[in-house]
C-alpha cells in the first residue's frame, strides 16, 4: 500500500490545473450567457423578459448536480458525442450564466432612471445607451460580487468530480483509495481549494468596502 | 434524433421517488433549524464574545465558504471515521450540511444585529420597556426581517446543494434516482423528473417562506 508522500500531494497540486481551467471556463462562458440573461431581464421585449426568467427560475431552482448529469447523460440522447469535459463546462457555464446574470440584472437596475431618461433625451439608440451609458456605470458595480462570485465557480468545479472529471476533488478520491489517508488527502484537498478561493473572497470583500465608503461619501 | 423517451419505468417507480423527496426535505429543514441554532450562537460570539472566540468563530467561517459542500462532506464521511469517529451515511451528511449553513448564516444574521442602530435600544430603554421586551421587539423583529430575504434564499441553496450528499449515498432524493438509474438505465428521464422535482421543491420552499413573512413580518418600516 502506498503511502501519502510528495509524489501523491503532487498529483493533486497538478490536478488544480484542471479545476482552474475549468472555472476558467465556466467564467468565460457563464459571463457571455450572463449578460445575455441580464440584458434579457432588464430588456421591454416581453419575449426575452418571460425566456430570461425562465431560465433562471429553471437554473437556481434545480441541484447544479443534477444540471450536469442532465447534460451528462442527456447529450448522448440527443445525438452529441460526450467527455466529462465537455459536460462539465456546458452544465458550468449554464449554471453560472443564471446566477451571474441575475447579479448584474441588480447592477443594471442599480442605476438610477435618469441616467436612461437622459440617454433617451439624447434619442440614444438601444445599442448606444447600453455600450456607453448604463454597462459602464454597471461594470463598476457589478465588479465586486463578480469576484465574489468566481469563489462560488471554483467550488462548484468540484462537483465534476462525480462523473469523473479529474480535476482536485477527484484526484483526491484517487489519492485515498490508494492509501488509505482521508484524514491527510482532504485536508490537502481544503487546503488547495482554501488557497485559490481565500485571496478572492478577500479581494471581493475589500472591493465591497471600498465601494460602501465611496457610496457614504 | 431518434430517441424514444420512455418515462414508464420512472413514473412505476413514484413510491421510492416520494420516499426521497420526502428524506430531502426531512434532511433540509433538519439542517435548516440546526444550521441557524449555531449561526445564531456564532454571532452572538461574533458580535459580543471575547477575541479569541472571535478569531476561532472567523476562521470556522473563512474555511467553510473557501472550500466545496462536497469536500466538506469527504472529510465528514471519509477523515472523520479515521479518527475513530463511527457514523451513518444520513449523520455525516446532516453535521455537513448543518456546519456548511452555519458559516452562511452567521455572517448573515450578524449583519442583521448590526443593522439595528443603537438609538433603537436606548429608546427602548427610555420607554421603559424591559429587557426582553426590547429584545423581542425592538432587536429581534427588525433584524429578522432585514435579513429574512437573505437567509430564506440561503435556506433554498441548503435545499439544492443537499443533493450532492448522494455522492455518500445518504438517504435523499438524487441517490434514489441513482439507484433508480442503475436498475432500469433511463437515466435522461429520471434526471429530467428529479430535477422537475427540485424545481418544485424549490418553489414550494419560497412561496412557503413568503407566507411566513406575510404573516408576521409585514409591517410598515420606520423609515
Amino acid at each position: 500500500m502506498r503511502t501519502f508522500g510528495l509524489p501523491e500531494f503532487l498529483f493533486i497540486l497538478e490536478a488544480a490545473k484542471w479545476t482552474v481551467a475549468l472555472s476558467l471556463i465556466a467564467f468565460i462562458g457563464g459571463a457571455i450567457g450572463g449578460l445575455l440573461v441580464a440584458l434579457g431581464r432588464t430588456s421591454e421585449n416581453r419575449l426575452a423578459q418571460f425566456l430570461s426568467s425562465g431560465f433562471i427560475q429553471i437554473f437556481q431552482g434545480t441541484p447544479l448536480l443534477l444540471q450536469l448529469f442532465l447534460v451528462f447523460f442527456g447529450a448522448p440522447v440527443l445525438g452529441f458525442d460526450i467527455n466529462p469535459w465537455i459536460a462539465a463546462g456546458v452544465a458550468l457555464i449554464l449554471n453560472s450564466s443564471a446566477f451571474l446574470g441575475e447579479i448584474w440584472r441588480g447592477c443594471i437596475q442599480a442605476i438610477p432612471a435618469g441616467q436612461v431618461e437622459a440617454a433617451h433625451a439624447l434619442s440614444l439608440s438601444y445599442f448606444s445607451r447600453m455600450r456607453f451609458v448604463i454597462l459602464p456605470q454597471a461594470f463598476k458595480i457589478a465588479l465586486a460580487p463578480t469576484v465574489g462570485y468566481l469563489v462560488q465557480i471554483i467550488k462548484g468545479t468540484s462537483l465534476a468530480a462525480i462523473i469523473g472529471f479529474t480535476e482536485i476533488t477527484r484526484a483526491g478520491q484517487i489519492i485515498n483509495n490508494a492509501t488509505f489517508q482521508p484524514l491527510i488527502v482532504f485536508s490537502v484537498v481544503a487546503a488547495i481549494y482554501f488557497a485559490l478561493c481565500w485571496p478572492l473572497s478577500l479581494m471581493a470583500s475589500r472591493m465591497e468596502r471600498r465601494q460602501a465608503a465611496a457610496l457614504a461619501r | 434524433m431518434n430517441y424514444t423517451f420512455q418515462f414508464g419505468d420512472v413514473f412505476a417507480a413514484w413510491p421510492l421517488l416520494l420516499r426521497g423527496t420526502w428524506n430531502t426535505i426531512e434532511l433540509s429543514l433538519l439542517a435548516m433549524l440546526l444550521g441557524l441554532a449555531v449561526a445564531i450562537v456564532c454571532a452572538w460570539g461574533k458580535t459580543a464574545g471575547p477575541k479569541p472566540l472571535r478569531f476561532v468563530i472567523n476562521a470556522y467561517i473563512e474555511l467553510i465558504r473557501n472550500t466545496p459542500f462536497l469536500v466538506q462532506l469527504f472529510f465528514f464521511f471519509f477523515a472523520l471515521p479515521a479518527l475513530g469517529l463511527r457514523w451513518s451515511a444520513y449523520t455525516a451528511a446532516l453535521t455537513a450540511l448543518v456546519i456548511n449553513l452555519g458559516a452562511y448564516a452567521t455572517e448573515i444574521i450578524r449583519a442583521g444585529i448590526e443593522s439595528i442602530p443603537k438609538g433603537q435600544i436606548e429608546a427602548g430603554l427610555a420607554l421603559n420597556l424591559k429587557r426582553h421586551e426590547i429584545f423581542r421587539f425592538v432587536i429581534l423583529k427588525p433584524a429578522l426581517k432585514a435579513i429574512y430575504p437573505a437567509l430564506t434564499s440561503q435556506f433554498i441553496l441548503l435545499m439544492l446543494s443537499s443533493a450532492v450528499v448522494s455522492a455518500i449515498s445518504a438517504d435523499d432524493l438524487t441517490s434514489v434516482a441513482a439507484n433508480l438509474q442503475s436498475q432500469t438505465f433511463r437515466s435522461f428521464e429520471i434526471y429530467i423528473v428529479v430535477a422537475g422535482i427540485y424545481l418544485l421543491l424549490a418553489l414550494s420552499f419560497s412561496a412557503l417562506f413568503r407566507l411566513i413573512y406575510k404573516a408576521s413580518l409585514n409591517y410598515p418600516d420606520r423609515r
